[in-house]
C-alpha cells in the first residue's frame, strides 16, 4: 500500500502549477500512471495473484467433474487409470518440478541483477517445458492407437492395452473424456507458458531487467509455478490413485 | 401483480384440483400479502419523501448521522420474516414430497414431443392421463431423449424428466374434471405442442373407462381398423414429424420424418439396403425405428413406440390406406 | 499474460496532458489507445449496439406471441429468436454494460488515479470481447442457436449430425463466443481489483470510496471467481458436442443435471455481476440528487460484498424441480432467503437517504427512483421463487420470466440508463434536453410494467416459458404484454433520439452539471487524458455534502484545484468562504 508514502510527496507538490502536474521523475520502466516503483510492483503482483485465483477456479470445474464421476464409478476409474503410463507421467512430473525450480532460480538471479544467469535459467525452464510436451505427445499417440478416446470415439484395441489389464467397463470413455480435457487444458497452459517464458527470455537478453525492475520475471515465474502445481494434482489423481 | 386488485385466488392461480394444491396456495397467499404490505410501505415512503423534501433554496439537507439501532432493526426484522417464509415453503414442499400409502403407480414417458402414460395393467395411452377421483397416485417420470418437465398447474406439481433417470411426484386428485399437462422444460421445435390432458373421473365413470383401456372406444364406424389407426396416429403425436395425414409436409416445408402417403408397397432405400414397405417393415419401423433408416433421413429422432397387436394392426391398416 | 506488466513508454504518446480525452481524432487513435476512458467509450458503443440487437429480438418474440398459432414466424425461428435475445442480452450487453463500459470510464476517476492498473490488459479485454462477439455474430449468420441462453444439456450437447437427439443449430460458435467473452470479463475484474487496491489517490481511504466503486469492487470479485467456472463448463459442453466426452450426455454415460450445477454455479453469481453495479450507480445518483451522504454507507458497501459472497451459495435454487435430495433443496432454499437481507438493507438505506434530503427530480434521479420501485417488485417476487413449495408451481413459467426481467431490466437497465444520463456530460462533454429525456423515461417505465405485470399473472396461472404457441386462456395476457413491449420500445427510441441529438447539437456541459461532491465531477468536462489537471489529494469524502455551503448545495461544488470556478463558470460569491468551510 503506497498511498501513505505518496501522500506526503504530493501534498508538497501543489505549487507546481497545473501545466505539468504529472511530471514524475521515476526510472524509464515506470509506467506513467503509477506514482512509484513500489506501487507498480505491488499492483502487478496483486493482479497476478488474482489472475491465479481465476486459474484455480477454471481447473476446479474439471476437478469437480473428476470427483463426481470417480465417486459414481470407482471401479471404472481404477480399471481405466491402469491404462495410463505411470513411467511417462512420473518423468513428466520430475521434468516440471525441475523447471519450476529453475524458474524460481531465474527470479532469484534477476533480483540480484545477474542477467546472464537469469537467461540460462530461463532457457532451461523453456527446454523442460518442451520436453514435457514431447513426452505428452508420445502418451497421446499411444492412447489414440489403443482407441482409448472420449466416449463417442472409445473403441479399445485389446492388443494395445496394458498387458494383463482387467476388461474395461462400458463407460470407460468418460474417464478418457476427463483425462483428455484435464491434460489437454493443462497442455494449453504449458504452451502459453512457453510463449511467456520466451518473451521474458528475449526481454532479459535485451537488458530490460535490473535489480530494481524484475517484475515481469517474477510474475511469469508465478504463472509457471501454477502450471506445475496443477500437474502435481493431475498426476496422482489420473495416474496413481 | 401488485397493482392488480385480487378478488380471489382464482385470478392469480389456476383452479385447485389435487391435495397438493392447497398447501402451495396457502404459502402463495402468505407471501403475496407479505409482499404487498412490504412493497406499499417502501414505495409510499419513497414517494412521500420525494414530494416532501423537494429541493428548495435555503433549505439544507440534514447531515447523515449514524443510525446503528435503525440499521440493526432493518437487518434483523427481515431475517425473522424470511425464517417464517422459508418454513412455510419448506413444510408445504415436504408434505407434497411424501408418498401416500399404496399409491397407484403410473409411468410417465416424455419424448420429443409427446407424453405417454403407462397404467399398472401395462396398457399405454398417449396424450391423455385418466385418473380416479380421490385415489392416491405416484408418477414415475422418465425421458427418452432430452430434458422435459412434467407440469400440471392445477395440481401445482412439476418435475423434470431427465434422460437416464427416474423422478417422482405424487398426489391425490380431489376435484373431477379436466386439467392440463404442460412440458415446462424447453425441449426443441415443438416444445409448446407437448401437451396432454388429465381427466379426473368419479369412481363409477373411471371403472367404465378402465374397461375400454387400450381398446377402441368409439362407434363401430370409428372402430374400423383404418379409422382407429388414424386416431392412434394422431394421438401418439405422429403428425408432428410425418405431417398431418402422413403427407411429409409441415407448413409447406419438408417434415423431419419421411412421408407416409403412398409408402405401402413402395420400394425404399434404407441403411439396410432396398426394402419393400410391407406390413413387417412398417411394424418394425414403429417398434424399432433405428433398424432400417430411409435414405436421406440419417438422423433418426423417432423414439421407439410400444403398441398392442390390435393397435399395431390398426395403424398399419391406416398407413396402407394413405394413397 | 503479456499485458499484466507495464512496459516503458506507456502513455508517452500523449502530447498535451491537459487536453480532453476526446481531442485526438482518427480511428487508429481509438483502436490503439490505452486510455481507460476511450476504452470505456468503445465498450459503451458496443454494448449499446448489442442492447439494440437484443431489443429487436425481444420485440420479434413478443410480436410472434400476439396471436395464437403462427403470427410472424415458424416455431424453429421463434426458438432461435428467444435464444438469441437471451444470449445477446446476457453475454453481450448486461454483463459488460455497467462494469466494463461505465466502470472503465468512471472508476479510475473516482479513485483519483490516472488510469486503471493495467491499461494494456484493459485494451486486451476489449479486443477479447470483440473477438467473442465475432463468434456470436458468426453463429447468428450461420442460423443462430435454439437452445435458450442456458444451453441445457443434452439438448445443446447432442448433435443430430453425430447421431444425437438435440439441437441441430450452430451451438459451438455460440458457446465459444460466451467462453471467449468470459475472459474479457475476468480480465476486467482482475484489473479493477488491482486498481481499487493500489491506485487510490492520497487521502482516499476505503471509507471514502464511492458506493459505485464498492459495487464494482464486489462485482470484480464475482467476475474473477465465478466466470472461470462458466468458461470450463462451456468448454466441456463444446467438447461434449464435438468429441462426445461422456460427461453431460446420458447417451454417452454422462449426467445432464451436472451441467445445470456447473452452469448455475456461475450463472447465479452472474446475476449479481449484472445487478450489483446497477445498485452502485443508483447509490451515487441518489446521494447526488438528494444532497446527502447515503444513510448506512458502510451497510450498503458491506451488502454489496455480502451479495457477492451469498451469490456463490445459492445456485441450487435453479434445480428445485430437477431432482435434488430434499436435504439439498432445504439448504439451498434457506440460503436463498439470506440474499433478501443485503438486498433489503440497500433498499431501506436508499429510502432513508431521501428523508430530509434536498431532492431534485432530474432525469437520472427518475431512473434511480424507478430502480427502487421495480427492484422491490423484482426482489419480492424472488421470495416467491425461494419458497420451495411455491417454486415447484412457478418454476419455468412466465412468472420466472417476469421476475428475472424486473431484476435485470427494472434493476440493471434502469441503473445503466440512469448512469448513462448521469455521466453523459462527462462522457461526451455535451448536455441533453431534459424534457424529452423525461418523456423517454416515462414510456420505458410504463411500457415495462405493462409488459411484465401481464407476464406475472399468466405465469402464476400456469403459462410455461419458451412457448411458441399457447392455450386460448392466456391470449389476453400475451396481448397486453406485447402492446406493453411496443410502449417500452418506443421509450427507448425517444432516449436514442435524445442522446443522438445531444451528440449532434448539445450545449457544452459544465464541469459539474448536477452539483455532485464526487471526484469525477471535480475534474474538467470531458476529463483530460490523465483525468486530473493536478494529482488530487482528498481532504474530504465524496459524499460530504454537510461540509458544503448554501451556494454549493444549490449550484454545485467548487473546483478544489481552481477556487472560484464552479461548474465551469465563475461562482457568484468569492470562493474564500467555501475554502474556509471545507477544512
Amino acid at each position: 500500500m503506497s498511498s501513505e508514502a505518496t501522500a506526503g510527496a504530493h501534498a508538497g507538490d501543489h505549487g507546481d502549477g497545473h501545466g505539468d502536474g504529472h511530471g514524475h521523475h521515476g526510472p524509464k520502466w515506470l509506467a506513467h500512471h503509477f506514482d512509484t516503483p513500489a506501487q507498480q510492483f505491488d499492483a502487478a503482483k496483486l493482479g497476478m495473484w488474482v489472475f491465479l485465483a481465476q486459474e484455480l477456479l477454471f481447473f476446479s470445474g474439471l476437478f469437480v467433474a473428476y470427483g463426481v464421476y470417480r465417486s459414481w464409478y470407482p471401479e471404472m476409474f481404477k480399471a481405466a487409470s491402469h491404462q495410463l503410463d505411470k513411467i511417462m507421467g512420473g518423468t513428466n512430473t520430475i521434468v516440471l518440478l525441475f523447471s519450476s525450480f529453475t524458474a524460481a532460480m531465474a527470479v532469484r538471479s534477476s533480483q540480484l541483477g545477474k542477467q546472464k544467469e537469469t537467461g540460462r535459467y530461463l532457457l532451461v525452464t523453456i527446454l523442460c517445458a518442451f520436453g514435457f510436451l514431447v513426452i505428452k505427445y508420445f502418451e497421446y499417440q499411444h492412447k489414440f492407437e489403443a482407441g482409448l478416446l472420449p466416449s463417442r470415439y472409445f473403441h479399445p484395441h485389446m492388443d494395445h492395452l496394458v498387458a494383463g489389464s482387467a476388461p474395461l467397463p462400458a463407460n470407460t470413455g468418460t474417464f478418457f473424456g476427463i483425462y483428455f480435457m484435464m491434460t489437454g487444458v493443462h497442455g494449453v497452459h504449458v504452451i502459453v507458458g512457453i510463449g511467456v517464458l520466451i518473451w521474458i527470455y528475449l526481454r532479459n537478453q535485451r537488458g530490460d531487467f535490473s535489480k530494481e525492475f524484475f517484475t515481469p520475471v517474477d510474475i511469469a515465474a508465478l504463472y509457471w509455478h501454477l502450471v506445475d502445481l496443477v500437474w502435481i494434482y493431475l498426476f496422482p489423481l489420473l495416474y496413481l490413485v | 401483480m401488485f397493482l392488480q386488485p385480487v378478488p380471489s385466488d382464482n385470478f392469480q392461480l389456476p383452479p385447485s384440483m389435487a391435495d397438493t394444491a392447497p398447501p402451495i396456495d396457502k404459502a402463495y397467499d402468505f407471501i403475496f400479502w407479505f409482499s404487498v404490505v412490504f412493497f406499499v410501505a417502501v414505495n409510499a415512503a419513497m414517494i412521500y419523501f420525494v414530494m416532501k423534501y423537494k429541493r428548495r433554496k435555503g433549505v439544507r439537507p440534514e447531515p447523515t448521522g449514524h443510525f446503528m439501532k435503525l440499521e440493526l432493526f432493518w437487518t434483523i426484522t427481515p431475517t425473522i420474516f424470511i425464517f417464517f417464509l422459508f418454513h412455510a415453503g419448506f413444510t408445504g414442499y415436504i408434505r407434497n414430497a411424501t408418498a401416500a400409502e399404496g399409491a397407484t403407480e403410473i409411468r410417465v414417458r416424455a419424448k420429443k414431443w409427446s407424453w405417454e402414460f403407462e397404467y399398472p395393467s401395462g396398457d399405454r395411452a398417449p396424450a391423455e392421463l385418466t385418473l380416479e377421483l380421490n385415489r392416491p397416485y405416484k408418477m414415475i417420470i422418465s425421458s427418452e431423449d432430452v430434458l422435459h418437465s412434467f407440469y400440471i398447474p392445477e395440481f401445482r406439481m412439476k418435475r423434470d424428466a431427465v434422460p437416464g433417470q427416474y423422478s417422482f411426484i405424487q398426489f391425490t386428485p380431489t376435484v373431477a374434471g379436466d386439467a392440463h399437462v404442460f412440458c415446462a422444460e424447453y425441449c426443441g421445435t415443438s416444445h409448446s405442442g407437448m401437451l396432454a390432458t388429465v381427466k379426473i373421473l368419479p369412481p363409477e365413470q373411471y371403472k367404465e373407462w378402465e374397461k375400454t383401456l387400450g381398446k377402441c372406444t368409439g362407434t363401430p364406424e370409428e372402430c374400423k381398423p383404418e379409422k382407429w389407426g388414424e386416431t392412434l396416429f394422431v394421438k401418439n403425436g405422429c403428425p408432428t414429424c410425418h405431417g398431418a395425414g402422413g403427407t411429409g409436409d409441415i407448413a409447406g416445408s419438408k417434415s423431419p420424418g419421411p412421408k407416409l402417403v403412398g409408402l405401402f408397397g413402395h420400394q425404399e432405400n434404407t441403411t439396410a439396403g432396398p426394402v419393400t414397405a410391407d406390413e413387417n417393415y412398417i411394424r418394425e419401423s414403429i417398434l424399432r425405428p433405428n433398424a432400417k433408416i430411409v435414405a436421406g433421413y440419417q438422423t433418426v429422432q423417432m423414439p421407439p413406440f410400444v403398441f398392442k397387436d390390435d393397435q399395431l394392426d390398426a395403424i398399419i391398416a391406416y398407413i396402407k390406406s394413405l394413397k | 499474460m503479456a499485458a499484466i506488466t507495464t512496459t516503458p513508454g506507456a502513455h508517452h504518446d500523449a502530447e498535451d496532458p491537459n487536453a480532453s480525452f476526446l481531442e485526438k481524432k482518427g480511428l487508429m487513435s481509438w483502436l490503439v489507445t490505452l486510455d481507460h476512458k476511450r476504452i470505456g467509450i468503445m465498450y459503451l458503443i458496443s454494448v449499446m449496439i448489442a442492447f439494440a440487437l437484443g431489443g429487436i429480438f425481444a420485440l420479434l418474440v413478443r410480436a410472434e406471441l400476439l396471436t395464437q398459432g403462427k403470427t410472424l414466424m415458424d416455431a424453429d425461428t421463434y426458438n432461435k429468436m428467444f435464444s438469441l435475445h437471451g444470449v445477446v442480452m446476457v453475454f453481450l450487453f448486461i454483463i459488460p454494460s455497467i462494469p466494463a463500459a461505465m466502470g472503465n470510464i468512471i472508476l479510475p476517476i473516482q479513485l483519483g488515479a490516472k488510469d486503471v492498473a493495467f491499461p494494456r490488459l484493459n485494451l486486451l479485454s476489449l479486443y477479447i470481447y470483440w473477438f467473442g462477439a465475432c463468434f456470436g455474430l458468426y453463429s447468428m449468420i450461420n442460423g443462430g442457436v435454439d437452445t435458450g441462453w442456458t444451453f441445457y444439456t443434452p439438448y445443446s450437447s447432442s448433435d443430430p449430425a453425430l447421431g444425437g437427439v438435440g439441437s441441430s443449430t450452430s451451438v459451438i460458435p455460440m458457446t465459444l463466443a460466451a467462453f471467449i467473452m468470459g475472459f474479457s470479463s475476468i480480465l476486467t475484474g482482475v484489473n479493477f481489483i488491482a486498481t481499487v487496491h493500489k491506485m487510490r489517490a492520497p487521502g482516499l481511504t476505503w471509507r471514502r470510496l464511492t458506493l459505485f466503486t464498492w459495487a464494482l469492487y464486489s462485482t470484480s470479485i464475482i467476475q474473477v471467481l465465478a466466470t472461470p467456472v462458466l468458461a470450463i463448463t462451456l468448454l466441456l459442453l463444446t467438447m461434449e458436442r464435438f468429441l462426445g466426452l461422456g460427461i453431460f450426455d446420458p447417451r454417452l454415460g454422462g449426467d445432464p443435471v451436472l451441467f445445470q450445477h456447473f452452469f448455475w454455479f456461475y450463472s447465479h453469481p452472474a446475476v449479481y455481476i449484472m445487478i450489483v453495479p446497477g445498485m452502485g450507480v443508483v447509490s451515487d445518483i441518489i446521494a447526488t440528487f438528494s444532497r446527502r451522504e447515503p444513510v448506512g454507507y458502510m451497510a450498503i458497501a458491506a451488502s454489496s460484498l455480502g451479495l457477492a459472497l451469498l451469490g456463490f451459495l445459492v445456485w441450487g435454487h435453479h434445480l428445485f424441480v430437477a431432482g435434488m435430495s430434499e436435504y439439498a433443496t432445504m439448504v439451498f432454499s434457506a440460503l436463498t432467503f439470506l440474499v433478501a437481507i443485503p438486498s433489503g438493507v440497500k433498499v431501506f438505506n436508499w429510502v432513508a437517504t431521501l428523508y430530509k434530503g434536498s431532492i431534485s427530480l432530474q432525469s437520472p434521479m427518475l431512473w434511480a427512483l424507478s430502480f427502487i420501485f421495480l427492484f422491490t417488485i423484482g426482489g419480492l417476487t424472488g421470495l416467491f421463487l425461494g419458497m420451495l413449495a411455491v417454486d415447484v408451481h412457478l418454476h419455468d413459467t412466465y412468472f420466472v420470466v417476469a421476475h428475472f426481467h424486473y431484476v435485470m431490466v427494472g434493476g440493471t437497465v434502469m441503473g445503466f440508463v440512469g448512469g448513462l444520463h448521469y455521466w453523459w456530460p462527462k462522457f461526451t462533454g455535451k448536455m441533453y434536453d431534459e424534457a424529452p429525456a423525461k418523456a423517454g423515461w416515462f414510456f420505458v417505465f410504463v411500457g415495462f410494467n405493462i409488459t411484465f405485470i401481464a407476464q406475472f399473472i399468466m405465469g402464476s396461472r400456469g403459462m410455461p416459458r419458451r412457448y411458441y404457441d399457447y392455450l386460448p386462456e392466456y391470449e389476453i395476457f400475451h396481448q397486453i404484454s406485447t402492446v406493453g413491449s411496443w410502449v417500452l420500445g418506443f421509450g427507448f427510441v425517444i432516449i436514442l433520439y435524445v442522446l443522438v441529438k445531444s451528440l449532434m447539437s448539445g450545449k457544452p456541459a459544465p464541469r459539474n452539471p448536477w452539483g455532485s461532491a464526487a471526484l469525477e465531477f471535480q475534474t474538467p468536462t470531458p476529463p483530460p487524458t490523465f483525468n486530473f489537471v493536478k494529482d488530487p489529494v482528498l481532504t474530504r469524502g465524496q459524499y460530504d455534502y454537510q461540509l458544503a455551503t448554501e451556494d454549493e448545495l444549490y449550484e454545485g461544488f467548487d473546483d478544489p484545484l481552481f477556487p472560484g470556478i464552479r461548474g465551469g463558470k465563475p461562482a457568484a460569491k468569492p470562493a474564500a468562504a467555501a475554502e474556509g468551510e471545507k477544512e
